[in-house]
């Protein structure tokens, strides 16, 4: 992207006159504003939209579907019902602080995408410290949720603001942990170093490197899901106790922008775990043109996110939520003991093997495809039972 | 089994429980909804599918009500309002009007029972929103009718053949085999 902006400065699109850096300042903002207002925004609405959707097939419910066609615009109508709705401060609470909040929480959420590989070229900037840095400014996300539950002078607040500082910063222990064995076998944290090394094809995938890096692949998953506050992890808004937690004193468009994040972290997730376990935008080489294989890679790219994407709304669909203390025991008994194991593991697979093994792809992915047959044929035994005509259509 | 053992198999068991959880939620993506969209995704209106005898808005058919006032007290809350003259030349019943509140009426039933011809009778009719009160009243006359004279001897005037059709109907639908005996036979006996 540099580069770009570099050559059109050097064929004098913008004068003689004006300095580099006010030009790069100009492009940052420009393009952080395209992927805030094009990529990020759209993407959290239309994922609030298909999560109430899945949710809703899942429990024998249709669903929005008024708003649009099939409710597509359902998420532009709760947008503007809650711009239009009254900015409420209350009386006792810290109310800088309590404005403050929201934005911090957004920042966090858009902090990610400026090293969000697209394709191979499509990346905003591609940082040698790229998943260490994805990994810090997600996590920021605990300072403004621990604000908003200072600053709104609440118990349930607080309580709420508390419980995601508490979550957070313990899952972000297995999180890294999990991320070591990827980069123990590329040796590199650039996110396109690591996508680099993998392939198109699954056997070359990481998450079928070796049976450490796939249970790291989960680990990761599920650290993700607890940091981005999804159930069966969303203590720090759980309903039944807590109200809404720390979001409970705050309504219209800071509330909104609480649950922009919360969905837009979806996407964040899904990138993280696609890039550094699922081959990123890994596309066979099909063709000579950068353009057409930039497109097939930002499609391929995007098809992964969006499957993980469609994970996590199945398990928040599928999981209760767990308790505080099974929250705890959960990643310091297992998740933490687990990552050690398979940091160790992966390090002597790859003083075994230095240049990789290729066999143990192939074992994994078979071993893979055995378990997904295994859970379709479930699949099948359960709608059996129910009895019930096949209805697949997505449309109702 | 000791302390490792357990930590293992609870893994095992967390593992298996979440497969087996999501294979459950995973066949329901291929099930059709319960949800019935009501009201305007409907393979027919609701007000077709209600049982015979449901008490919904009031109705009268001022064709055979003979002007007797027995729904005006019969009714509780006082939301029917009939008022009768006679005609001094033609010496004839006239209502000049028959007004019921279904903004008060609370669907008792109590009218239609004591009716000699079954003028008034609940419709299946259920849907009363509105943006006035005013437009709940509903009136049923605007000029001054005749009241119906019941004829004498053996034959059906055809005017109260519906409302006889509807009786049979309700005989019909309960007395199938199978079908619930009705619950309140001597009442409205």
């Amino acid at each position: 992207m540099q580069q770009w902006v570099d050559s059109l400065i050097a064929a004098g699109a913008f004068g003689h006159n004006l300095p580099r850096e006010l030009i790069y300042a100009l492009f940052i903002f420009v393009f952080s504003a395209v992927v805030f207002l094009g990529v990020a925004f759209p993407f959290a609405g239309i994922v609030s939209w298909a999560e109430r959707r899945v949710w809703a097939r899942i429990q024998s419910r249709v669903g929005p579907n008024r708003v649009g066609p099939n409710g597509f615009l359902q998420w532009l109508a709760d947008g503007v019902k809650n711009v239009c709705k009254e900015d409420l401060v209350p009386a006792e609470a810290d109310e800088r602080l309590f404005k403050l909040a929201p934005y911090l929480v957004v920042i966090a959420f858009v902090m990610p995408w400026a090293v969000m590989p697209f394709s191979s070229d499509l990346i905003l900037a591609d940082l040698n410290v790229g998943i260490l840095y994805m990994t810090s400014v997600t996590a920021l996300t605990v300072v403004g949720m621990l604000m908003a539950g200072w600053a709104s002078n609440d118990k349930w607040s607080l309580i709420g603001g508390i419980r995601s500082a508490a979550q957070i910063v313990s899952y972000e222990i297995p999180a890294g942990l999990a991320i070591f064995p990827v980069v123990l076998i590329t040796g590199t944290l650039s996110m396109q170093g690591i996508i680099r090394a993998q392939g198109w094809a699954p056997t070359q995938w990481f998450a079928f490197t070796n049976p450490f890096t796939f249970i790291a692949a989960n680990i990761l998953f599920m650290s993700a899901l607890a940091e981005g506050n999804r159930t069966p992890f969303d203590l720090p808004e759980a309903e039944s106790e807590l109200v809404a937690g720390f979001a409970t004193e705050y309504s219209g468009m800071r509330y909104l922008f609480f649950f922009m994040a919360e969905w837009g972290n979806l996407f964040i997730i899904g990138a993280i775990i696609t890039a550094l376990f699922l081959g990123g935008w890994q596309f066979p080489h099909v063709t000579d043109d950068r353009i057409v294989m930039n497109v097939l890679q930002l499609i391929t790219f995007n098809v992964k996110v969006l499957f993980l994407v469609f994970v996590s709304m199945w398990i928040r669909a599928t999981l209760p939520r767990v308790r505080i203390d099974q929250l705890m025991s959960l990643c310091w008994k297992f998740f933490v003991p687990i990552s050690f194991v398979n940091l160790i593991g992966t390090a002597i697979w790859v003083a075994i093997w230095p240049q990789g093994n290729p066999v143990g792809g192939y074992v994994m992915v078979a071993l893979f495809t055995a378990l997904m047959i295994l859970f379709v044929r479930r699949v099948i035994y359960y709608f059996r039972r129910s009895k019930m005509e096949l209805y697949l259509s997505p449309i109702i | 089994m000791g302390d490792v053992g357990s930590y293992f198999s609870d893994i095992k068991e967390a593992v298996t429980s979440i497969f087996e959880g999501m294979a459950v939620t995973a066949s329901h993506f291929m099930r059709k909804p319960y949800t019935v969209q009501y009201p305007d995704r409907m393979p027919v209106r609701v007000q077709d599918t209600l049982p015979f005898r449901y008490r919904g808005i009031l109705e009268v058919d001022m064709e055979i009500c003979t002007g007797c006032l027995a729904c005006e007290r019969a009714c509780p809350i006082d939301c029917i309002v009939i008022a009768v003259e006679k005609d001094k030349q033609t010496k004839q019943m006239l209502i000049s009007q028959f007004d019921i509140d279904i903004a008060k009426c609370m669907y008792c039933g109590l009218c239609s029972e004591p009716c000699p011809t079954g003028s008034i009778h609940h419709t299946t009719e259920f849907e009363g929103a509105d943006f006035s009160l005013e437009s709940l009243m509903r009136r049923f006359i605007q000029d001054p009718v005749v009241a119906y004279k019941a004829k004498k001897g053996p034959e059906t005037d055809p005017r109260i053949m519906p409302v006889l059709n509807r009786g049979m109907r309700y005989v019909d639908e309960w007395a199938q085999a199978g079908g619930e005996k009705p619950a309140a036979e001597e009442e409205s006996a």
